[in-house]
């Protein structure tokens, strides 16, 4: 059914567009005028009308036919008296009857029957979908050949039309994220209803494990989100003090001592450092960075596992060395030159200069570069998954095991779960905290960089 | 007569492969407003900016030549930049205040370089530097307000009294009226008139009135090359050379 829709929809676009020509063309000569736009506008114009419509009617129809097709089935089933039925179940056995004839052996009359009922439903359903594509590509291609006429501003229609389409497509990312925001609430607030808030915000035992059988007692879960939250300061703690000198002296150095060369070949060596996926940070930091830790740890006395925040923090901290240098440099090179031209015109020498009168005027967009830092580094799911380990553990000390807000999205979604208990549930709950805290970090940072441009501009 | 303060020897200067300055001599006195005229392009900004060894901000920018401050060879290695910058003060086209206060504008030479001992020294030189540029009246109870905050004029005065807080030999003009109004240009010209009794200036202009205004000597450059060099009057009234006549006269520039 798919395939054959797409051919037919391919055939429509290029007829239309091959009879919209000609019958301008034809159009003009019989007028004996010249057309208002180029031909190729006109052709535009029928093949907008005769596939856009089409399209609605295919993707309306690709959404709603099997839930149309499916109450239809239940509401004509005839209910045995008495028996007790689970519908998601019935329609699960329904269709695999009617997809699959060898599974009717054995099952109740009324079950064919209505396998047989939901099969010729499909049927009548493909068929009308066809005729209902043709007719609405027939009827879009002829009211737009009625406007097939010299004198009509073909061009001017075709510009305003492309304007709602690339309306259209941006929306496509602005809904999808308002839809994304209200899933999490909805799935959240099914969380709470089971654990109160203030167990979540406040509780400092993280136990997200609820009896499978009545009656087992060991497994009362208990959801105090605290430990996650302070393992994921802690890890972003270690990350930024890794990342903030390390980012800001590699700008400071690119910005005003590199030379062009250099500074053409590191930048963009630097930017390679953030498209190296995460999950090879992570089994770097838990291969490489980790043992070396531990050997640390225990040299000085320290008892460290194997897997800490300081390991997964560290080499976060290196990824995100290049959004904080590249950031700042942007930054520091929009300082007007003569700022610096004043201040070494005065007599200042250079480190004079760059930290009395370059780093004071950048400081907000240094600021908004660290923020944009931060709120990367607690969205970081792979290192700290792989480097950090799971356990909740409310601890400062840097050497231990921690676990973070993603670590515990992760591990709740992780295995055969049902999306009916507080443990799964906890994922949006951490999932929704989490977005709230990047979401503000953003503002604030992007609200930063923007006043400081446009001092300067 | 006063003595040679600046002594430039057959200056050139090259951006890359391109020559911007062909073997510029010139003789500067003390204590005197020395103004360079001639059309965009000519070289005479980048001659100033040889003076502070500013040119040494451009990577591809070449000096050679001798140019002598006090006797002194400042083309060369061994140079102190920065001793030789807070000796010449410099005053840019468009006015460039630090995005800090008013005070600390003026104070922040005088810091870097430690002319001073205590917060009342300080004071002082920030106060003195302003009455200097004929701003202090004006600025007197917001000396804490940020230095961006005040009008073109004054912003463009806030940086001679930046430029004499570190008490400079010499201060040099890169056109420094031509982003004001006439009525703050006019308030410039006269302040460069009481400057002159303690520093030497050299002003880059592109006003020939201006120059005519403030300027006891006046030097012509055209494509990279020295002109002429004389008395503004003479320069003015009877210049020796065709190409000064045509161009104060209007006919090119």
């Amino acid at each position: 059914m798919f395939f054959w829709s797409l051919v037919l929809i391919a055939v429509g676009i290029f007829s239309s567009f091959i009879y919209g020509r000609s019958r301008i063309n034809l159009n003009s000569k019989k007028q004996g005028t010249k057309s208002k736009s180029l031909p190729t506008y006109y052709a535009q114009y029928v093949l907008i009308w005769c596939l856009f419509p089409a399209l609605i009617v295919y993707f309306s129809w690709a959404i709603f036919q099997e839930q149309i097709i499916q109450n239809i089935v239940i509401s004509n089933f005839e209910y045995i008296e008495g028996a007790v039925y689970n519908e998601g179940l019935l329609l699960a056995e329904i269709r695999n009857v009617a997809n699959n004839p060898s599974f009717a052996d054995g099952k109740s009359i009324e079950i064919i029957n209505a396998a047989a009922h939901y099969s010729s439903l499909r049927q009548i359903s493909q068929i009308s979908f066809y005729t209902s594509i043709i007719i609405i590509m027939l009827l879009g291609a002829l009211y737009a050949s009625q406007k097939l006429k010299p004198e009509f501003h073909a061009q001017h229609t075709i510009e305003k039309y492309i304007q709602y389409i690339l309306i259209f497509c941006s929306s496509v990312a602005i809904f999808t994220t308002i839809g994304i925001v209200f899933s999490l609430i909805f799935e959240s607030l099914r969380f709470f209803a089971e654990v109160s808030i203030f167990e979540f915000l406040f509780s400092t035992e993280w136990y997200p494990f609820i009896p499978i059988r009545e009656g087992q007692t060991a497994a009362e879960g208990s959801f105090g989100a605290v430990p996650i939250f302070a393992g994921t300061f802690l890890v972003m703690v270690v990350a930024m003090c890794v990342a903030a000198p390390l980012g800001l002296l590699t700008a400071i150095y690119l910005a005003e001592y590199a030379s062009q060369r250099v500074r053409k070949i590191v930048k963009p060596l630097l930017e390679i450092l953030a498209g190296i996926p995460t999950i090879v940070y992570g089994f770097f930091a838990f291969v490489s960075v980790a043992p070396f830790v531990k050997a640390f740890g225990q040299s000085i006395g320290i008892d460290a596992s194997p897997t800490s925040a300081l390991a997964a923090g560290m080499v976060m901290g290196v990824m995100i060395i290049p959004f904080i240098s590249s950031l700042s440099d942007d930054v520091i090179n929009s300082v007007p030159q003569s700022l610096r031209e004043a201040s070494l015109g005065i007599g200042a020498n250079k480190a004079e200069t760059i930290k009395k009168v370059i780093l004071p005027a950048a400081l907000p967009g240094i600021v908004g570069a660290f923020l944009l830092a931060i709120s990367r580094a607690i969205g970081e799911t792979m290192i700290v998954v792989v480097a950090a380990g799971t356990a909740p553990n409310l601890t400062g000390n840097p050497f231990e095991n921690v676990t973070t807000v993603t670590v515990q999205i992760v591990v709740a979604l992780i295995g055969d779960q049902e999306f009916d208990n507080p443990r799964t549930l906890s994922a949006f709950a951490l999932g929704l905290v989490l977005f709230v805290i990047t979401l503000f970090l953003n503002i604030i940072a992007l609200q930063i960089v923007k006043r400081y441009r446009e001092r300067y501009e | 007569m006063s003595n040679s303060k600046i002594l430039a020897n057959g200056v050139d200067v090259y951006y890359g492969s391109k020559q911007a300055l062909f073997g510029i001599s010139m003789d500067i006195k003390e204590k005197e407003v020395t103004a360079l005229i001639g059309p965009s392009g000519c070289g005479k900004s980048t001659f100033l900016r040889c003076i502070n060894r500013m040119n040494d901000l451009i990577e591809i920018c070449k000096v050679s030549g001798s140019i002598k401050v006090d006797n002194e060879e400042i083309i060369s290695e061994k140079t102190d930049v920065v001793s030789l910058r807070s000796k010449i003060g410099m005053v840019f086209q468009k006015p460039n205040p630090f995005p800090k206060s008013i005070f600390d504008n003026v104070a922040y030479g005088p810091t870097i370089h430690g002319l001073v001992d205590s917060k009342n020294e300080l004071e002082e030189i920030v106060h003195s530097s302003l009455k200097k540029a004929g701003l202090f009246d004006e600025v007197k109870d917001r000396l804490n307000e940020p230095g961006t905050s005040l009008s073109g004029g004054q912003q463009q005065r806030l940086c001679i009294a930046r430029a004499i807080a570190v008490n400079p030999e010499i201060i040099l003009m890169d056109e420094p009226c031509s982003a004001l109004d006439p009525i703050a240009t006019a308030i410039i010209e006269e302040l460069i008139d009481e400057l002159r009794l303690n520093y030497t200036i050299i002003i880059v202009t592109h006003s020939m009135q201006q120059a005519a205004r403030v300027s006891q000597k006046t030097c012509f450059f055209h494509l990279g090359e020295l002109i002429e060099t004389g008395e503004t009057n003479k320069i003015f009234t009877n210049p020796d050379n065709t190409k000064t006549q045509d161009y104060i006269t209007g006919r090119f520039g």
